[in-house]
């Protein structure tokens, strides 16, 4: 059971209210089944970055696709973002424990999955760039990842018939505006919803959502030890916290390289679970190659520091969560019901 | 000097209170008439008016300096009348560059008439639109005053040369980056600012009147008052903290001054 976004009357009236105060091409929203990621998932919460912000139609999220597959938003035209962001990954870049940009460049990171970002209000590890619309400046003009500029970029878009073409079909004669690129791309990022995984079914109660013992097992123990971060269905709480990698935190300082505050010192975002089983290697650093070994951090593994959070220090006893042999091979069984393989095969998401 | 004919102002002014009010918050009733109010920004430093990289000036502590870079986000705004009532420009943004000179003239085209005795405006972004999303117009990311990695804007933005600040050996000048921002407490350097009209001077909106305010805004206050800035020990700021913070308060206290208003 899915419940639309937003009803017809609502995209109606949002339309008339948009009139007054953008410019607008008054059209209608095209079929749902056209752009995916329109509908809110049965066991989601409410999005922050909701449909009728960026009204889904089938050739804005097309265009959208288009930009985030297309090289030439890079400097030297050798990335896209689809390079750092692989679909068969959830959107994270496999196999890779640090972004991969122009120059054969190394960022400083891990490459997050993209998933269910119209649920986020904060993005990347740290939590810099606070709307979905104006992130992908970061990665653009990084230069460990796309050294691009703006003004450079919006240039090559213009001196590309297609794109003046296709842009000028949807918002109206003229150059290409930041404007335009951003509300274009963000059509294609917020549709990137992975909510039909075989666990989301189990929940719907829906077909295909059968889970085994051991699955049934693992998804009690995540219950008790771990969703007090990884809460809810999305499976993040979207705070940041400390989960005890380093002791110090001259490589990375995580949360606090944004607030500046020595209390979110080695504190990152915690990441959703969602297609875990397809996003290693693991952690900001991507410091861990397979699930055993996260775990066996959290077992065994955690360091003390000033900042660690509090849920990694039991009242009595080491640091850490504590899970036997068996309490990790029925996480594990569980976190690979998380696997949404219609998200990761989802020819609408695909490089066209 | 772009003016819009009265007439023509006037016949269009139905149809765009009519857009406005869809968008504005505000449920003042449509004025009889409204007249156009001109702001005309001198970007100064000290008593010199500034002309970029080629002319060289002196903080009042001491340090000669140039500037290459001066870019100033005014927002939100506002006439104050004598019974403390307001009218606020909608949609309020605007950039002074100073590399644009057409940039530091801000026309205000439906102030409703009466007699204006304030001024007041925010040096900076308001904190919701820092976090908005795709921007167009003065807050545009393309304009270059907007932080990718820590989203918001850079409100004020001065860059430069001064002998006084760190530099390699060997070199005549060091870097001046003062990127000034920042929206959360404690490092929330937004400034609103009311500078004073000269002592019995009212703005006199009329529809037959096209009154102009004429501004000063000068630099050196960025490196004096409450905080003196002296560039061997501060001359680089790339993000919203306690320095942004020091030099957000220091041009908070009289940056901006009212010189005079042409009645026209």
């Amino acid at each position: 059971m899915q419940r639309t976004l937003a009803t017809p009357l609502a995209f109606g009236l949002a339309g008339l209210l948009a009139a007054g105060c953008h410019s607008t091409n008054g059209e209608e929203p095209l079929p749902v089944a056209t752009v995916p990621g329109t509908t809110v998932p049965a066991n989601f919460p409410s999005p922050v970055y909701a449909a009728s912000t960026n009204q889904p139609d089938a050739a804005t999220f097309a265009l959208g696709r288009t930009l985030f597959y297309d090289p030439r938003l890079s400097r030297d035209a050798s990335v896209s973002c689809g390079s750092c962001h692989q679909q068969a990954g959830a959107f994270a870049q496999i196999d890779h424990r640090l972004s991969h940009g122009v120059d054969d460049r190394l960022g400083t990171r891990n490459s997050p999955a993209l998933q269910n970002l119209r649920w986020k209000s904060e993005f990347f590890w740290d939590g810099g760039p606070k709307n979905l619309e104006t992130l992908p400046l970061a990665p653009l003009t990084n230069p460990l990842e796309m050294d691009e500029t703006l003004p450079n970029l919006l240039a090559k878009l213009n001196g590309d018939p297609t794109y003046r073409q296709r842009f000028a079909a949807i918002y109206g004669p003229g150059p290409i505006t930041s404007y335009q690129f951003l509300r274009a791309l963000a059509q294609f990022t917020a549709a990137l919803t992975s909510a039909n995984s075989r666990y989301d079914k189990y929940v719907r109660g829906e077909a295909g959502g059968a889970l085994t013992g051991p699955e049934l097992r693992g998804k009690a123990l995540l219950a008790q030890k771990c969703a007090s971060c990884h809460a809810t269905d999305l499976f993040t709480d979207e705070t940041y916290r400390n989960n005890g990698l380093d002791a110090s935190f001259q490589a990375d300082s995580g949360r606090a390289h944004i607030t500046g505050r020595a209390a979110d010192l080695g504190r990152f975002k915690v990441p959703s679970l969602r297609n875990i089983a397809r996003t290693a290697p693991y952690m900001h650093d991507g410091r861990f190659a397979t699930l055993p070994e996260v775990l066996a951090h959290y077992d065994h593994g955690v360091l003390a520091s000033a900042t660690l959070d509090p849920a990694l220090r039991p009242a009595a006893g080491p640091l850490g969560i504590r899970l036997t042999t068996a309490e990790q091979a029925d996480l594990i069984a569980f976190l690979h019901t998380l696997t949404d393989e219609e998200f990761l095969h989802d020819p609408r998401l695909a490089e066209q | 000097m772009k003016r819009f004919s009265i007439p023509a102002f006037a016949s269009s002014l139905a149809l765009a209170a009519l857009f406005l009010s869809g968008c504005s918050k505000e449920d003042e009733a449509v004025p009889a008439t409204t007249g156009t109010v001109a702001l005309e920004f001198d970007q100064m430093v000290g008593t010199a008016p500034l002309v970029l990289s080629t002319q060289t000036y002196t903080t009042t502590g001491g340090d000669q300096f140039r500037v290459s870079t001066f870019r100033q986000y005014i927002s939100n705004i506002k006439l104050t009348r004598a019974d403390g009532s307001q009218y606020t420009q909608p949609d309020s943004y605007h950039l002074l560059d100073a590399a644009v000179p057409e940039s530091l003239e801000i026309t205000l085209t439906d102030v409703p008439t009466g007699d204006y005795t304030g001024i007041s405006f925010t040096i900076g972004v308001d904190s919701a639109r820092n976090v908005s999303g795709a921007q167009k117009g003065a807050l545009d990311p393309s304009n270059g005053m907007f932080w990718t990695w820590n989203s918001g804007y850079i409100y004020t933005k001065l860059e430069g040369y001064s002998p006084q600040a760190p530099k390699p050996a060997g070199v005549a000048e060091g870097g001046l980056t003062f990127h000034v921002g920042g929206f959360k407490t404690p490092s929330n350097a937004i400034r609103t600012v009311s500078p004073a009209f000269p002592s019995g001077t009212k703005l006199l909106v009329r529809a037959d009147h096209s009154p102009e305010i004429h501004l000063k805004a000068d630099i050196l206050k960025m490196f004096a008052g409450t905080t003196p800035v002296r560039f061997s020990s501060l001359s680089f700021i790339m993000s919203a903290g306690p320095n942004a913070v020091l030099v957000a308060n220091n041009y908070a206290q009289g940056m901006f001054t009212v010189d005079h208003i042409h009645a026209n």
